[in-house]
């Protein structure tokens, strides 16, 4: 066999790139997977499915990290509706006024240099 | 499948290490070694008996490697199974199985780190995950404080009875002698303490300390010969959910539910049974967490139950009867010190904090975020 031509994470940061949040499906267990994998946990099987969210969620927990040094700043765990769940922070609002159950939207930040793009969230009320 | 057999293997020796701050230039593996000398004497065997090896450190990639060359035991049958601060319960597992199977007949389970000394970034380096390091959590704490925010959310939890776990802690530690903190400690003080990560302020975290320590293990037979009670290891149970936090399952139920129940059947007791409970406080929500994911209290009802002392010296349940990792020693990993602890309160030899008549403990494990948890039921010879 072949050897793969492309990686879960690299896949998964050319979506990125592309500004799109992009998770796999299983099929044969009918559950999204995430992180991205070469098999799905919950089968075996190594037919996976790359679909793209459509960028909402609702803030699962919560966390305002005090750095020694720096600005306080916000990291949730986030449930996406398609029904996976990611480390990510809710960004435009103050870390303390994140709470759970507020919805919130994907986009994209780039910090630039080496650094991968990073899928965060912005408020979404009524959405 | 016959499994592990209640009772067939027995704690017979259980030294620390030095710990809080050690000497300088002292290695993960002095203190291994320091901790083996002293549990040895404690059981009165020497080096030359021992033929098990198991340790786990986070400062040596191959421990096992590094331990058999500085005691020159290059026969020893060696596990270094490492999942984080549970590995050490796990280790008693799988003593008893390579006891019972012959591999060994004298197991050692070793701990060392100087964690202090060098700095937390040093000693354990976090590996890069790509799906999370990118947010910055502040790990492992801002693991914990989300399984505590959305324990708050789910069931009202309040910051004053996380802080009564910290409380309760302290009043244990001022008993032990060997605890790194020395002073009283209040509700109001862990509330005002130097915040961290939401919802936790510095005394809901553990103490950063150096220490090690070792355990002796043998067969039920040979352990009746030793000269200090022994302790029997009625039952073991390990469940492994995930290993970052965002692939957690539930925050609000950790593993410790599957682990638990696993290591009742085996000990074919029930959480009633138990006299004293060794749980692994890495943060104040963790011993929430697992006194009701291991069955003394209902799901969600972990904050009303700690409350008023509970768990404190003079409440109804000896909970971290050393003073637990927030303030006794937490030196990188904890769980070593669980078992060393419940092996004196069975043995009767803990002095002030002794708790009277105790002839059954419960050893719960917990490895990185809440992801490894492991529980150990022990018994003197009248529990068995």
């Amino acid at each position: 066999m072949p050897n793969a031509t492309s990686s879960p994470l690299g896949t998964y940061l050319d979506h990125l790139e592309k500004d799109e949040l992009a998770y796999q499906f299983s099929p044969e267990a009918n559950k999204a997977v995430f992180y991205p994998r070469v098999i799905c946990p919950y089968t075996g099987s190594d037919r996976l499915e790359w679909r793209i969210s459509k960028g909402l969620g609702t803030v699962y927990a919560t966390t305002v990290v005090h750095a020694q040094q720096g600005e306080t700043y916000n990291v949730a765990l986030v449930d996406v509706d398609e029904g996976f769940r990611m480390m990510s922070r809710v960004e435009d609002i103050a870390p303390t006024a994140v709470h759970i159950g507020m919805r919130v939207k994907f986009r994209v930040h780039r910090p630039g240099g080496e650094e991968p793009p990073m899928p965060v969230f912005a408020p979404a009320e009524g959405a | 499948m016959q499994g592990l057999i209640r009772g067939s293997a027995a704690i017979i020796g259980a030294a620390e290490s030095d710990i809080g701050a050690v000497a300088a230039n002292m290695s993960a593996i002095d203190l291994m070694a320091q901790g083996i000398h002293r549990a040895l004497a404690d059981c009165g065997l020497r080096l030359s008996d021992v033929d098990g090896l198991y340790c786990a450190t986070t400062q040596g990639r191959t421990s096992a490697m590094s331990l058999c060359e500085y005691l020159n035991l290059p026969h020893a049958y060696t596990d270094s199974t490492i999942v984080g601060g549970s590995s050490f319960e796990i280790h008693v597992a799988h003593a008893q199985a390579a006891l019972a199977a012959g591999l060994c007949t004298v197991a050692v389970i070793a701990y060392g780190s100087t964690q202090r000394t060098v700095g937390r970034r040093q000693a354990s380096a976090r590996e890069y995950n790509p799906h999370e390091t990118p947010f910055r959590p502040f790990l492992p704490a801002s693991a914990y404080a989300m399984v505590a925010s959305r324990h708050m959310h789910e069931f009202g939890t309040t910051r004053e009875q996380l802080a009564e776990v910290a409380v309760a802690a302290r009043e244990w530690a001022l008993l032990n002698p060997a605890a790194w903190e020395k002073k009283p400690l209040s509700v109001t003080d862990v509330l005002a303490a130097r915040p961290i990560s939401d919802p936790f302020t510095v005394r809901d975290c553990c103490l950063i300390t150096d220490g090690g320590g070792a355990i002796v293990m043998t067969t039920a037979d040979r352990a009746r010969s030793t000269g200090k009670p022994p302790v029997y290891v009625l039952g073991c149970g390990q469940a492994i959910t995930h290993a970052s936090i965002s692939s957690m399952p539930d925050l609000t139920h950790s593993g410790a539910r599957e682990s638990g129940a696993a290591a009742y059947k085996m000990a074919r007791m029930q959480p009633s049974d138990m006299a004293v409970l060794e749980l692994y406080d890495a943060f104040t929500i963790n011993t929430i967490l697992f006194l009701e994911d291991l069955g003394f209290c209902a799901k969600g009802e972990g904050g009303p139950f700690v409350a008023g002392g509970r768990i404190a010296p003079k409440g109804s349940l000896p909970v971290n009867t050393n003073g637990g990792g927030l303030s006794y020693c937490h030196p990188g990993m904890y769980g070593l010190f669980l078992l060393i602890e419940a092996v004196r309160q069975l043995r009767k030899e803990c002095g002030d904090r002794q708790v009277p008549g105790a002839e059954t403990a419960l050893v719960h494990g917990n490895g990185g975020v809440l992801s490894a948890q492991a529980t150990v039921i022990l018994g003197t010879e009248a529990a068995l």
